[in-house]
């Protein structure tokens, strides 16, 4: 046992090494861009660069669009299915792991194919259209997290009964959806929403393929031509992941507990 | 039982600075069926664990057939061991958990063959053995781990609460199953349980704990008839408790409410003026005079609860309440509440907790 | 789908509210379900489904096997070649290193806090993907990386020695930069589900640690493992944003081919850009048909 200890403790340092040193190194980069000294030149240089309050806009309306495109379409869904239809229920997961076996480089490909301006649904005929199409491709990209989020807050409220009590108590559709299952359900969407939100905010392929001004391709266009602001950028880019899953950590100690269901 | 097959010498175990188990000494003779009974928290799981090896004793030694195994691995003490939670591997069949003692010991295929079908029809689920642990309920899972435990021959079997995830009437059956094997192929067994009415069916001999300590070792009869301790007596059966002051410590005399109780002998040296408690069986009390049972107390019926072939009675005395059980018999009527009566007993029957 | 619905009277019939009607029970709950499918349906089946169509057609509409045979050219071939080569290699040196540190927080006897830094920050690095990682990898182990640097300045130049981050070994490097956590996120649970009665079992019944991971640990542990290395192998054979910030178009892996050809068809021929996606989504499609055959075959004791 002792033995054991020491090289979980060895493990554990060799991972924490792996996963600090960039870190650490990439910080330490940033600061470099004076010449002989640290400074936070780069970042100054990052937040004062009008391209990139415009791309970050951009991506983070892009990120709200695609949250709300993707509650509406998987909370009604999994509702339902917990509710009425388990039947459903292996088909609509498998569609839900869907985007992890199909890349997105693939999927946008589809769509740039599908969706021209000469097609039936001609979405990249303007610009509205294909903002539109990418807020799209983002919640197919989002639809596993968001699908596991709000069914695992589903399972844990017991939507069965707390839709019949709620019955009983005389409440209609709109009543039941909105007081009853929307709390309770809220934490695990808001858990969904911030990982979507991780996960819109840098995205390449998509906007860099539809012509997107997004923050991704802006990234990326740094990346080519500069030096000291990409490794600003990346602890940046860290730094709202790392905020993202603290909101989710945060928001998962108000979850309510499975109190009343059997799985 | 003069060869001890289990010695269990002045062992302690401290976590830190908890000491869990203190001073503990136990000799099991071969063949014995052991239980050790406390409440969760006295320290039998973690002595039990000390003789299967996974925790080491601070300080003491535990022998196992003459040779000292306190250092020993749990896998180098040849022992047998039954887990509350089942702890069937889930992805081997029945045969397959039976035969996993046999397979790391090396045995040949066909002598473990032929080992684990004997093991199955000993507990009788000849049939069961190409299936997988989630297709079986509790007591069959519980089953197929004992018939695991004891395939591989060991000289001792520990039994770690077996019973307690199981439903009522599988518990019963099971524990005279358990009881029957280990009978039958004369193994040493320490069982640990919380559960009194369990380890008075099923034990030789019981360990009752409390605190890291043994409070007391005996037989059930023993146990259950002459605690030794009042935390004993507590913790075995229902104990009806009186209180009673020494009027006259020659003639054994207690005054208790109203009247007076002889209790020659039992007095153990108190004074006049002392205050016990008297503590009794309900099956040792009767309702109304009986012969042979000639301490009274008079008192007011306040309960009656009608329990099938038995009415447990709760009679007023003083400021106590004091149960009773009377057999149901279809020609009398059960008693009323708010009638008087009168209890008896014998003064032989009453055990004074000082 | 409206067969569906008239085939299923029971169920909607059994269900709650059952003050109102029927005829307006029936459309709601499939109302609730028919935005998912239906997106489902145009965002993300016909579109591969489109392209996989697209893959056995010439530019006349006729079915042909041509643009799957054009796949066999060098260039196309070494593409594949050297995605796979990278997927693979991170996403099993990512399962094993990921396992490893799940055994180690689960099983270690670490402080509690260890377990929970590691799962908070590997939910964080399992999202870092993309463009700023490339950064943080040049930022480290570029020709001008701190690490490289501190290396060097010991007398370790490790570009010297053939390293280069623009290469198979760098870019599997920076692939595992997410891919450790991952699987340090997904396979946690699975070690959680190893009872701990199940070792003390297999050692009353005399079995050496070996032994018990050998007949009970790895066999428990195989489905979920196999999953998750699957799992990792498509999120890294479709990433694109790192290798593409990381080594431009040097290093030819498939998904920056496709890139390449869908902003400029270089390959000078539409089709054959459906063919690179439909034979991307035939290998990642084939690694999960392989794990449902594996563990339907293999797997009865799973529920």
């Amino acid at each position: 046992m002792k033995s054991g200890r020491f090289w979980a403790w060895v493990t554990f340092a060799v991972g924490a090494a792996y996963f600090f040193i960039p870190l650490i190194a990439t910080f330490e980069f940033s600061m470099r861009m004076r010449r002989g000294v640290y400074s936070f030149d780069a970042y100054t240089v990052v937040f004062g660069d009008p391209r990139f309050q415009a791309t970050f806009a951009y991506s983070v309306v892009a990120a709200v669009f695609t949250i709300i495109l993707g509650v509406l379409i998987v909370v009604p869904a999994a509702y339902w299915i917990r509710l009425r239809l388990p039947h459903l229920r292996p088909i609509v997961e498998f569609i839900t792991l869907l985007p992890l076996v199909i890349p997105a480089i693939v999927i946008v490909f589809g769509y740039i194919r599908m969706y021209g301006s000469n097609s039936p649904l001609p979405f990249l005929g303007s610009a509205a259209g294909t903002n539109v199409l990418l807020v799209i491709g983002y919640a197919t990209l989002a639809l596993p997290y968001m699908y596991r989020a709000v069914d695992t807050g589903l399972r844990t409220i017991d939507v069965r009964t707390l839709t019949e009590a709620a019955q009983i108590l005389g409440a209609g559709w709109t009543t039941i959806v909105a007081r009853v299952i929307m709390p309770n359900v809220l934490i695990a969407v808001l858990s969904g929403a911030f990982l979507t939100f991780a996960i819109v905010i840098g995205e390449f392929t998509m906007a860099s393929l539809l012509n997107r001004p997004a923050f991704g391709p802006y990234l990326q266009n740094i990346g080519a031509n500069r030096a000291y602001e990409p490794a600003a950028l990346a602890i940046i880019a860290f730094a709202i992941t790392w905020g993202c899953m603290s909101v989710i950590q945060v928001l998962s100690r108000f979850a309510p507990k499975s109190a009343n269901q059997p799985n | 039982m003069t060869d001890h097959f289990l010695k269990i010498q002045s062992v302690r175990k401290s976590f830190g600075p908890t000491t869990v188990v203190q001073d503990f000494n136990l000799d099991v003779g071969t063949g014995e069926f052991v239980s050790f009974l406390g409440p969760s928290g006295c320290g039998k799981t973690t002595v039990l664990r000390m003789v299967a090896g996974f925790e080491e004793p601070t300080s003491g030694a535990i022998v196992i057939g003459g040779k000292d195994v306190t250092r020993l691995k749990p896998n180098q003490r040849n022992i047998g061991m039954v887990f509350q939670a089942y702890a069937l591997f889930p992805n081997l069949t029945v045969a397959q958990n039976i035969a996993f003692g046999l397979k790391v010991a090396g045995v040949p295929k066909a002598d473990s063959d032929k080992r684990v079908a004997e093991m199955l029809n000993l507990i009788k689920l000849p049939q069961f053995g190409d299936r997988y642990p989630y297709q079986l309920s509790g007591g069959q899972q519980q089953r197929v781990a004992l018939a695991r435990a004891i395939a591989p021959k060991p000289k001792l079997l520990l039994l770690d609460e077996p019973l307690s995830a199981l439903d009522a009437k599988v518990r019963v059956s099971l524990r005279d199953e358990i009881r029957a094997i280990q009978k039958e192929l004369g193994i040493t067994t320490v069982f640990v349980t919380h559960d009194q009415e369990e380890a008075l069916s099923i034990s030789d001999r019981i360990v009752v704990m409390y605190g890291g300590k043994a409070e007391q070792v005996g037989t059930p009869f023993e146990i259950y008839n002459r605690p030794a301790t009042k935390f004993v007596a507590n913790f075995v059966g229902t104990l009806n408790v009186l209180e009673g002051t020494v009027t006259d410590p020659s003639t054994g005399a207690v005054q208790v409410g109203a009247n007076s109780v002889m209790l020659k002998g039992k007095l153990n040296g108190s004074k006049a003026g002392d205050t016990l408690s008297l503590a009794l069986r309900p099956e040792a009390i009767s309702l109304g005079r009986q012969p042979g049972r000639d301490a009274t107390l008079g008192g007011e019926i306040a309960e009656v609860s009608f329990l099938g072939s038995v009415i447990r009675v709760r009679v007023g005395v003083g400021k106590d309440r004091v149960s009773l059980d009377t057999f149901n018999s279809p020609a009398s009527p059960p008693p009323t509440v708010g009638d008087k009566a009168e209890i008896s007993f014998s003064p032989e029957d009453v055990l004074v907790l000082h | 789908m409206t067969d569906i619905t008239v085939s299923d009277p029971a169920a909607a019939r059994s269900a709650p509210p059952s003050s109102s009607s029927a005829g307006i029970r029936f459309p709601t709950q499939w109302l609730g379900v028919a935005p998912f499918f239906i997106f489902a349906l145009m965002f993300l089946i016909l579109p591969t489904a489109y392209l996989i169509l697209g893959a056995f057609q010439n530019s006349d509409g006729e079915f042909t096997l041509e643009n799957l045979a054009a796949l066999s050219q060098p260039t196309i071939v070494a593409a594949y070649w050297i995605s796979i080569k990278v997927s693979l290699a991170s996403a099993i040196l990512g399962a094993l290193i990921g396992l490893a540190i799940a055994i180690a927080i689960v099983r270690g006897g670490l402080p509690g806090w260890v377990r929970s830094a590691t799962m908070t920050f590997s939910g964080v690095a399992s999202n870092f993907a993309g463009v700023p990682l490339a950064f943080a990898f040049l930022a480290t182990l570029g020709r001008l990386g701190l690490v490289t640097v501190l290396l060097n300045a010991i007398g370790l130049n490790i570009y010297a020695t053939g390293f280069n981050i623009l290469s198979f070994w760098g870019l599997t490097l920076t692939y595992l930069y997410f891919q450790i956590p991952l699987m340090v996120v997904i396979i946690t649970p699975a070690i959680d589900g190893l009872k701990k009665e199940w070792g003390e079992a297999a050692a009353t019944l005399g079995a050496t640690q070996w032994q018990y991971w050998r007949m009970v640990v790895i066999p428990v542990i195989w489905p979920s493992f196999l999953g998750t290395v699957i799992l990792l192998f498509a999120n890294a054979f479709g990433a694109i944003a790192t290798a593409y910030a990381l080594t431009g178009s040097s290093l030819n892996i498939v998904p920056i081919l496709l890139y390449a050809q869908i902003r400029g068809d270089v390959l000078h021929n539409p089709h054959l850009g459906y063919a690179i996606a439909f034979g991307m989504i035939f290998i990642t499609g084939m690694a999960n048909v392989f794990y449902i055959w594996f563990r339907t075959r293999s797997e009865r004791w799973l529920k």
